[in-house]
């Protein structure tokens, strides 16, 4: 147990990067613009060491919050600085350490313009999702969970694409739209639990009309954050729009955000109103899995291709939250992580080839194994990671999914199944289409195969992604007893409340 | 009844500001428009002092001249706010006046008795001394939306005000002669110790009742009142414009609260439709109509009413803790407001104010600091955490889910939604669009000085947000007291 405050201090530090960058680097010469990148790298690069310091800190076999820190903040209103990990959300705070220090790299050359401002979105972003995924506090939760939008917004509007400022709003405005109606449910809770301190609120029992209402209410912010079939209409324009770094984020942490959502509030707060609802979900994600995969089939883009598989892969992650089996539950985290490494590295590789031909159009591109061997082997590895083959993250994600939903339902077991099919092929295709064929296009053939500062971004994402799929147990370790204690909670309080309605219905 | 020299002290800052007005108004005379400067700084010190007067009263509630006059920490909150808040705006005319050769020592003056009617309006306890209020307030107002009279544009809004003005006082006082017809008295506590009997509500009085409120929703610029706010805030001079949007919007809605609590505090049933209409409307015309203006001065006017209503969905509760959301609202809208409009003042190229929207365009390139700063106050406008205005909000729509208002709850969070879309547009034109002209430097030292004060309270006040939440819950405590 830390005794010094370490999640405020990873969540914070990015802050310092920002404070100073803001009173040192003024101008715009080289010199000032490498001191910026350097310090942002940095900062990044020491808060990661924080997080896996976090990582380390934590016990696997205590289920509850650890590494608490609780400040008063507005506690005549119940309100409190309330901070913690469990065995659920600290893996989303070492990913999201890790994936930050890449983004800056990856960002080293491409952004040209404005890039103290980048940076500073940047680092500010990472203070609001490592803060998010630690608040135990519905208004801190809330707070980092709406400033996300701040230095979103701006990453995607100034540094994006030509339908950028269409993207960006979508973006913000479907976001906001959900978590508004969030906002509301959070409210209606610490009217009737008197504080909006999370472990509290976990324990109290909703009435049974109230927790649909307020279920949908969450339903409304997260589904749209994952983002489910039909909600998901943003996330390829945001993808598409944004800068390559954006966009690694994008699919990297902040679609984790709805997902973490409904593992931390929707469930074991809500768990009558899961029940009722899981078949929503369901439906919904099964849609997902195999609409979003032939649309992707279909696609010309290759980001929009991503992004389209990016919806279908995190269909398999809602499937898996609301098998509300162990192995559905862990198997859906273990996809969110593999997914939050393997499609940030796909936008990397995306990113790769789109700085050098500037154009994301598939058809632009075509023998790239000739003249670019290194860059095909990476691209390769992580196409595989994305199918799901068996040694990479993701198979281990999506098996576990797979495993825990036959248990619940065979038939959405089986459709989720053909989902798998169909992510095999658009990936392979996309990979055949760029990757192999003839390399005749004079502008493709100038192209250089990848640098050594490109090699430094991919090597950790593929050892990752190797060592997620060779040696799981480092990671399910991790997030077993709190998922184990999350499925207690959640059926106890189903059977208290069927016990409750059954006495009411024999007292009748 | 023997003549008894009334009690002097709760009225203190009243009194000290209308000494000081008069004195500065001497002064000015006796010296001449060159001395419009230091009438000016003079002017905001004693808005400052009587704010610290203010401060001093302590707690507890009395009533004096005979029940006229009323003042508890309810008082305290909100004439502190308006003091601030109008001691900033004297601030703000500083520098354009002097370059719009409007630097009169007039202004500053009219603008300590306009302050001086915003208080009597925030203490009244009777509807004489609310109407006295309310007029000494107002006619200064009308003079200076007009200050610039050789620009048709700002005589056109003075005169507009005025007659609008004029026409809501009118039904002001129709209602409240209705009041007093039905119900005997003018004074607040009377009438409320009538109700709180279980008198007979007769529908004259609930007539009354629904003239009264229309003549503040009238002051407030709550919709369906709305019309003459867009055209006064765009003809007016723009220091007049941003003292407009805050502090007589602050007074106006604390002597709107007063009034549906205290007097009418048992008659909630009567007016709580009412006030659930503006507050709709004025939400949904707030957002809608801002989407379509080109001008920012006309943008903040739908935006002043788009933020009333949301302060108005605190006053429908009719609960303490409806009152508490208010009263955070208010205090952090003006924070913003103000700091708005400072940086639509800062805006001028080659000396010349710039007042279109598409003014803005790739300001983060030319001035970043500016561009900062608007992105914070339209953030926080838009109620984007963890910028000042979310916690507004969050404390508005916290009383209306407790109150069970849920319908008028999904209505406002939706409209803050279409809210952030007009907000966000000028974040895009600051910082996703390219130059078109290059905006001076900002070398005015007070604008600089309530440009860092507004912004860093605006994007900072989530680290203490104590102080101003646990003096609004005192203030609001104050008034279900009485």
């Amino acid at each position: 147990m830390a005794s010094w405050p370490i999640l405020s201090f990873a969540t914070f530090l990015p802050l310092v990067g920002v404070a100073l960058i803001l009173l040192f680097c003024r101008g715009n010469s080289p010199d000032v613009l490498r001191n910026v990148r350097y310090i942002s790298l940095w900062t990044t690069l020491v808060t990661f060491v924080l997080t896996l310091l976090v990582w380390a800190n934590f016990d696997p076999r205590n289920p509850g919050y650890q590494m608490v820190e609780k400040a008063g903040w507005i506690p005549e209103f119940g309100i409190n600085y309330h901070m913690g990990v469990d065995g659920i959300s600290v893996l989303f705070v070492v990913l999201s350490g890790f994936l930050m220090p890449l983004c800056i790299l990856a960002s080293w050359e491409s952004v040209q313009v404005r890039v103290k401002e980048y940076m500073m979105a940047f680092l500010a972003l990472e203070t609001l999702m490592i803060g998010m995924f630690c608040a135990l506090d519905f208004v801190l939760f809330y707070m980092f969970f709406e400033g996300v939008l701040i230095p979103m917004f701006l990453i995607i509007g100034v540094w994006g694409g030509p339908r950028r400022v269409y993207a960006a709003f979508k973006f913000f405005l479907y976001t906001l739209l959900g978590s508004v109606l969030m906002l509301l449910a959070i409210l209606a809770m610490y009217f009737v639990a008197g504080t909006t301190d999370i472990p509290t609120i976990t324990a109290t029992q909703f009435p049974r009309n109230m927790q649909l209402w307020l279920w949908l209410a969450f339903f409304a912010s997260f589904a749209v954050k994952v983002p489910m079939w039909p909600v998901h209409t943003w996330l390829p324009d945001a993808h598409v729009e944004a800068p390559t770094a954006g966009s690694v984020i994008l699919a990297g942490v902040l679609l984790k955000m709805g997902g973490y959502g409904f593992l931390r509030f929707n469930i074991p707060i809500l768990p009558e109103a899961t029940e009722y609802f899981a078949p929503l979900i369901y439906t919904l994600s099964v849609v997902a899995v195999i609409y979003t995969s032939l649309v992707a089939l279909a696609q010309e883009d290759m980001k929009k291709l991503i992004a389209y598989s990016s919806v279908a892969h995190m269909g398999f992650v809602t499937i898996g939250m609301f098998a509300l089996n162990q192995q559905g539950i862990e198997g859906s985290i273990f996809q969110m992580l593999s997914h939050g490494i393997v499609s940030g590295a796909l936008f990397l590789c995306v990113g790769v080839v789109y700085d050098r031909l500037h154009t994301r159009e598939i058809a632009r591109y075509g023998g790239l194994v000739k003249n670019m061997p290194k860059y095909a082997v990476i691209f390769l590895f992580m196409t595989m990671a994305s199918v799901g083959l068996p040694g990479t993250a993701g198979f281990v994600g999506e098996f576990l999914v797979l495993l825990g939903v036959f248990r619940d339902n065979t038939w959405v077991a089986a459709l989720a199944a053909t989902g798998m099919v169909l992510g095999a092929a658009y990936a392979l295709w996309l990979y055949r289409r760029i990757v192999y064929g003839k390399l005749v296009k004079p502008d493709v053939k100038a192209m250089f195969d990848i640098t050594p500062r490109e090699i430094a971004v991919f090597l950790p994402l593929v050892a990752v992604v190797l060592w997620m799929g060779v040696y799981p147990s480092s990671f399910l370790n991790v997030t077993s007893a709190s998922v184990e204690q999350l499925i207690q909670t959640y059926q106890t309080k189903l059977a208290a409340s069927h016990a409750a309605s059954g006495v009411s219905v024999a007292a009748r | 009844m023997t003549a008894v020299f009334p009690d002097i002290w709760p009225a203190l800052p009243e009194i000290f500001l209308a000494l000081s007005g008069v004195a500065l108004l001497m002064l000015g005379v006796f010296r001449g428009d060159g001395f419009t400067r230091p009438v000016s700084y003079l002017a905001i010190v004693c808005m400052l002092l009587a704010a610290v007067l203010a401060m001093g009263y302590g707690s507890g509630r009395i009533v004096t001249f005979n029940g006229m006059f009323v003042m508890d920490a309810f008082g305290v909150f909100m004439k502190v706010l308006v003091l601030v808040s109008a001691a900033f705006a004297v601030i703000l005319s500083l520098g354009f006046n002097e370059r719009e050769q409007m630097a009169r020592f007039e202004f500053p003056v009219l603008m300590v008795f306009a302050t001086l009617g915003m208080l009597m309006m925030i203490s009244a306890n009777d509807f004489i001394s609310l109407y006295v209020g309310l007029e000494t307030q107002s006619l200064a107002l009308y003079v200076i939306a007009a200050f610039r009279r050789d620009s048709a544009k700002s005589s056109e809004a003075g005169l507009k005000y005025f007659v609008l003005g004029s026409l809501s006082s009118g039904m002001l006082l129709y209602g409240a002669s209705l009041v007093y017809g039905f119900a005997g008295t003018t004074s607040f506590d009377k009438v409320a110790a009538l109700f709180a009997g279980g008198a007979h509500v007769s529908p004259g009085l609930v007539i009354g009742l629904v003239f009264v409120m229309a003549g503040l929703a009238f002051k407030v610029s709550a919709a369906p009142f709305h019309m003459w706010t867009p055209d006064v805030y765009e003809g007016a001079p723009t220091p007049v414009t941003a003292f407009f949007a805050a502090a007589p919007k602050v007074a106006a809605i604390a002597l709107l609260t007063r009034v549906v609590i205290e007097p009418f505090g048992h008659l909630a049933d009567q007016w709580h439709q009412v006030l659930v209409a503006a507050a709709v409307l004025s939400m949904v015309i707030g957002s809608f109509v801002a989407i379509m203006q080109t001008n920012i001065k006309r943008l903040m006017a739908y935006s002043s009413i788009g933020h009333v209503g949301y302060a108005l969905v605190g006053l429908t509760t009719g609960t303490q803790d409806g009152v508490r959301g208010v009263l955070i609202y208010m205090a952090l809208y003006i924070a913003m407001n103000i700091g708005a409009f400072a940086v639509i003042l800062s805006m001028k190229a080659k000396g010349q104010m710039l007042e279109e929207i598409k003014d803005f365009a790739g300001l983060s390139k030319t001035n970043p600091m500016l561009a900062a700063t608007m992105a914070i106050f339209m953030f926080s406008m838009a109620g984007i955490p963890p910028m000042a205005g979310f916690f507004g909000k969050l404390y508005v729509f916290l009383a209306a889910v407790a109150a069970q208002e849920y319908t008028l709850a999904v209505i406002g969070v939706l409209t803050s939604v279409v809210g952030a879309f007009y907000y966000l547009r000028i974040i895009k034109i600051m910082y996703f669009d390219e130059p078109a002209v290059v905006v001076d430097k900002v070398d005015d030292d007070g604008m600089t000085g309530v440009l860092v004060v507004t912004s860093l309270f605006t994007l900072l006040f989530f680290v203490a947000p104590a102080p101003i939440l646990n003096g609004a819950a005192a203030a609001a405590a104050a008034l279900f007291a009485g």
